[in-house]
């Protein structure tokens, strides 16, 4: 049972390579983004205008498949001009778009040679477990970005991947090694896989409801002015429209509330087989039920007269924070059985 | 109530326009009374305002955050139930806000009052939520679909269309209602009576059904954390190789039971440590952490019982008439031997150091209380040794790749007689006087040099330290957390919907009839338009447009304008 050094340089080096995709990925988004202004008309177009009557023309099969102001993407998918030349922002959106499915698919050979490098699942440390939960994050956007056009939220989780990544590979790196007995474990395979999938879902749902903030702002201001002049702002009239902003959002964090709590009751399971309680009030089982309990909280808020929209949203990253706390600060401040970093 | 539908009123609110509350019952969080406006209401008004205040949403969601909050000191200060020294070391070092903390429970959040105060609070609005709610969708699932508003309009998903007078009556509401039936929606027609009919449908009584189940598994979760708590008992053992333990209190280092648990009472299994073994990563980065621990055990679940095999592993415990035995910590017990100065053996056993760092450098002491004088041996255990001018004696690997003893041998007063209990790690040496220091390596021996004895370093072994751990309620617990996820699965995912398809002939008499389709949802959902938009297709083909519609619209095979 010895490291294979071959396969755990392999990971490194092509988490670098994924690192560099990943940054090209970005500027294309952010290109993309800049150039992005006119989102906000098309998805007004679709919410408001479309007459019911109009309704009728698009393809239904099609509109199935799209959410929302989903009209928008129907229309253009069967836009007649198709061979004209694309949009200078779209262009770039599109080539970010490319690169970042390349980046991952590096990142993706990364995680997999760590895991047959040290023969168990690549989540075993911190600086492992940021780079699955970077990978999840870009699998989960690359999922929702089949059906839907992400092109103005890439450049948010692109950013936010590279961060994990960055922080990983210089402050949390850790060589390819074996595990302590307490970590070996099938549970310990699933407890960390959801949780780390829930990361890069709530990452997103968090991303996704921090842009809801800004654009119901802005949303709020225009119609205040109530000249019917369009929303402003450098970001927000660069986003959809805030109720697409927020029902994207609930439904990313009604998918993962689940898979959460599933996550939480896996790792009781794995406590009681490793320690026998399955629950014990250890900071980092403490944190996971304060997110569990404030996520529980934004659901609740949806469903509550005078708490939807705005105060739902402040709940969902407030849930998001205490995510990163959990994930962050406890496995450097605090001292319990998760001893889990691999740092000294 | 409506409160998650647009444009609908919000729970409590009255119904301001002459339609009705379309989504009524489609959901069933409950509406909040006002507060009675005088206090004519009496003590029975108050209490059952209060009440309906402590079971509403907003209360749920406050309490929810309380929670939340309470929850964080329990997290960030050290825990009495789980490492009291440190409160201890915290309460020393911080005398000043730890007595603040301290009265204020911070050290033991977990069953602080005020942190019990909320949870109770929460279970009680819990319970008088679930019990109205369940009530609620009983009759929901019984009783028909609503009928359909006057103004279908109004609804969020809406479309409609003319058709030719005969083309559209009873028999397209039949049609309809068949296929909707057949698609498992549950179906209320009102007959055409010449003017209007309509067909109300709704669907995914489920959600509802999976979130009263969520709610209920968290109280039931509840009820097997009670269980464990009431019935439940964990204790710490620490057993050296070749040596037996037997399920008694007077065995466990530590022992906690819950109240309704009769100690005397427990099961009365036992096993023998037979060998243990661990391994530690040589080299690399992360030199000298654990890579192995096996137990081998011999156990008895019963005096006299057929004694059976078993390896328990850290995560792989030992399971025993109920009970289960964790593999939670190992150290060493170097065997020593010491002769007094007639040469008789007044000590000889494996005596257990305990480990004070993560290359097991240990500590451990022996008192011989009988010999006269008093004897006594302080030593540090290191499984492989190395000695420094900084450090004196230690240990640079877990492994006992090179071991030795360092002792310090005393005499004189144990201090053993003034009533105090003493740790057996622990030795007061207030009225002993050291004989001399000397290190010794695995078969060694070491003459006292004032002639009192002879201290021999016979062999090692190891020990390991098992949690033993009985909780009833686990079972339940467990069961109760996967309906949980089960009921919020459905609760989730399954959509909520009403939808309607009205046929009207036309009010001037003419020769077109109308039909409407509209839909709503339980949530901000995305299925509902395009499930509206199937369904008035397939309308469409029961009950076709005529052949002049609106102007400009592509489905118009003529191309007429109207
Ligand atoms: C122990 C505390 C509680 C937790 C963790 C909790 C959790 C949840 C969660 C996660 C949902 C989302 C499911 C969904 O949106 O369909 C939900 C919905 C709901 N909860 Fe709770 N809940 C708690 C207590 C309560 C209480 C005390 C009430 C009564 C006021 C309540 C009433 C409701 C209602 C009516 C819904 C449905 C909301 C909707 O239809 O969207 N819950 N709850």
């Amino acid at each position: 049972m010895t490291v294979n050094e071959s396969l755990a340089q392999l990971s490194n080096g092509m988490v670098y390579t994924s690192m560099v995709v990943y940054a090209g990925s970005f500027l294309g988004f952010a290109a993309s983004f800049a150039n992005g202004r006119g989102q906000q008309d098309e998805s007004e177009a679709a919410r408001g205008s479309v007459a019911s009557t109009k309704r009728n023309t698009v393809d239904v099969t099609n509109a199935a498949s799209v959410s929302g102001a989903g009209a928008t993407a129907t229309l253009t998918k069967t836009d007649p001009d198709d061979e004209a030349p694309l949009p200078p922002g779209r262009r770039a959106g599109n080539i970010a778009m490319s690169l970042m499915w390349l980046a991952t698919g590096f990142l993706l050979i990364s995680v997999i040679a760590r895991g047959f490098s040290a023969g168990r699942a690549p989540w075993g440390n911190m600086y492992e477990f940021s780079l699955a939960a970077a990978l999840a994050t870009a699998i989960v956007f690359l999922i929702l970005s089949i059906k839907h056009d992400l092109r103005w939220l890439g450049v948010f989780v692109v950013g936010a991947i590279l961060l994990t990544l960055g922080a990983a590979v210089t402050i949390l790196y850790t060589e390819s090694a074996q595990l302590v007995p307490a970590l070996k474990s099938v549970w310990l395979v699933i407890h960390v896989l959801a949780a780390i999938i829930c990361g890069g879902a709530f990452t997103i749902g968090a991303a996704v409801t921090g842009l809801y903030l800004v654009r119901d702002r802005a949303e709020i201001r225009a119609a205040k002015r109530g000249d019917g002049s369009p929303v402003d702002g450098w970001l927000a009239s660069r986003v959809p429209a805030a109720e697409r902003l927020d029902t994207m959002a609930y439904r990313i964090n009604a998918f993962v509330f689940p898979l959460w709590t599933f996550a939480v009751i896996a790792g009781a399971i794995w406590a009681e087989a490793a320690w026998g309680r399955y629950w014990g009030w250890d900071p980092k089982e403490t944190w996971a039920f304060i997110t569990w309990v404030i996520y529980a909280g934004y659901l609740h808020a949806r469903a509550t007269a005078g708490w939807r929209g705005r105060k739902a949203a402040v709940i969902c990253l407030v849930g998001y924070l205490a995510f990163l706390i959990n994930y962050f600060g406890v496995n450097f401040f605090a001292s319990g059985l998760h001893s889990y970093a691999g740092l000294n | 109530m409506s409160t998650s539908t647009p444009g609908a009123p919000e729970a409590g609110a009255a119904v301001q326009d002459s339609t009705e509350d379309l989504s009524a019952g489609l959901g069933t969080v409950p509406v909040n009374d006002l507060p009675p406006d005088s206090m004519k209401l009496g003590f029975v008004g108050w209490s059952r305002w209060m009440w309906r205040q402590l079971t509403s949403m907003r209360t749920a969601l406050l309490l929810l955050f309380l929670l939340a909050v309470a929850s964080i000191p329990g997290s960030v200060l050290p825990q009495r139930p789980v490492d009291p020294a440190r409160v201890t070391q915290y309460l020393s070092d911080n005398p000043g806000v730890g007595g603040v903390f301290d009265r204020l429970g911070f050290f033991d959040v977990f069953t602080a009052p005020w942190y019990v105060a909320i949870y109770l609070l929460l279970v009680i609005s819990l319970a008088g939520c679930i019990v109205p709610r369940t009530r609620l969708h009983w009759k929901a699932m019984r009783a028909q679909p609503p009928r359909a508003p006057s103004r279908l309009k109004r609804l969020p998903e809406y479309e409609s269309w003319e058709v030719s007078s005969d083309g559209a009556g009873q028999q397209t509401l039949d049609d309809t209602a068949a296929l909707l039936r057949k698609r498992r929606w549950r179906v209320r027609t009102q007959e055409f009576d010449g003017t209007s009919g309509w067909v109300s449908a709704e669907k995914g009584y489920l959600r509802e059904t999976g979130n009263l189940l969520f709610h209920i598994s968290l109280l039931g979760l509840l009820l097997g954390v009670a269980i464990g708590g009431m019935f439940g008992w964990r204790g710490q053992a620490l057993v050296i190789e070749g040596e037996s333990f037997s399920d008694t209190i007077t065995q466990y280092d530590t022992f906690s039971a819950g109240n309704l648990v009769d100690s005397a009472d427990l099961p009365p299994f036992s096993f023998t440590l037979n060998d243990f073994r661990s391994g530690f990563q040589a080299g690399g980065e992360q030199e000298g952490a654990a890579r192995l621990f096996e137990a081998d055990v011999t156990y008895r679940s019963q005096p006299g019982a057929e004694p059976e095999e078993k390896t328990v592993e850290v995560n792989d415990p030992l399971v025993v008439d109920g009970a289960k035995a964790y593999l939670v910590g190992h150290g060493y017990a170097p065997v020593i031997q010491v002769k007094n100065a007639q040469g008789q053996v007044i000590y000889d056993a494996p005596t257990v150091f305990l480990p004070i760092d993560g290359n097991f450098t240990s500590n451990g002491v022996v008192k011989m209380p009988d010999n006269d004088p008093q004897l006594a041996l302080q030593g540090i255990f290191a499984p492989t040794a190395a000695l420094d001018d900084q450090r004196g004696p230690h240990s640079t690997f877990p492994a006992a790749d090179d071991p030795a003893v360092f002792f310090s041998a005393w005499k004189g007063n144990l201090g053993l007689d003034d009533g105090i209990p003493q740790s057996v790690y622990k030795l007061d040496t207030s009225e002993l006087e050291q004989i001399g220091i000397k290190g010794l390596r695995p078969g060694e021996s070491w003459t006292l040099p004032d002639g009192s004895g002879t201290v021999s370093f016979t062999g090692i072994k190891q020990y390991a330290v098992f949690d033993v751990a009985y909780d009833p309620g686990k079972l339940f617990a467990l069961v109760a957390s996967i309906l949980a996820i089960l009921g919020l699965m459905l609760s989730l995912f399954i959509p909520r919907r009403r939808v309607w398809v009205k046929v009207s002939a036309a009010a001037d008499g003419t020769s077109s009839s109308t039909v409407e389709v509209a839909g709503l949802s339980r949530t901000d959902e995305a299925g509902l338009k395009p499930a509206v938009a199937d369904l008035a297709t397939d309308v469409r083909a029961i009950a076709p447009p005529a052949t002049t519609p609106t102007p400009g619209d592509p489905t118009d095979p003529d191309g007429k304008a109207h």
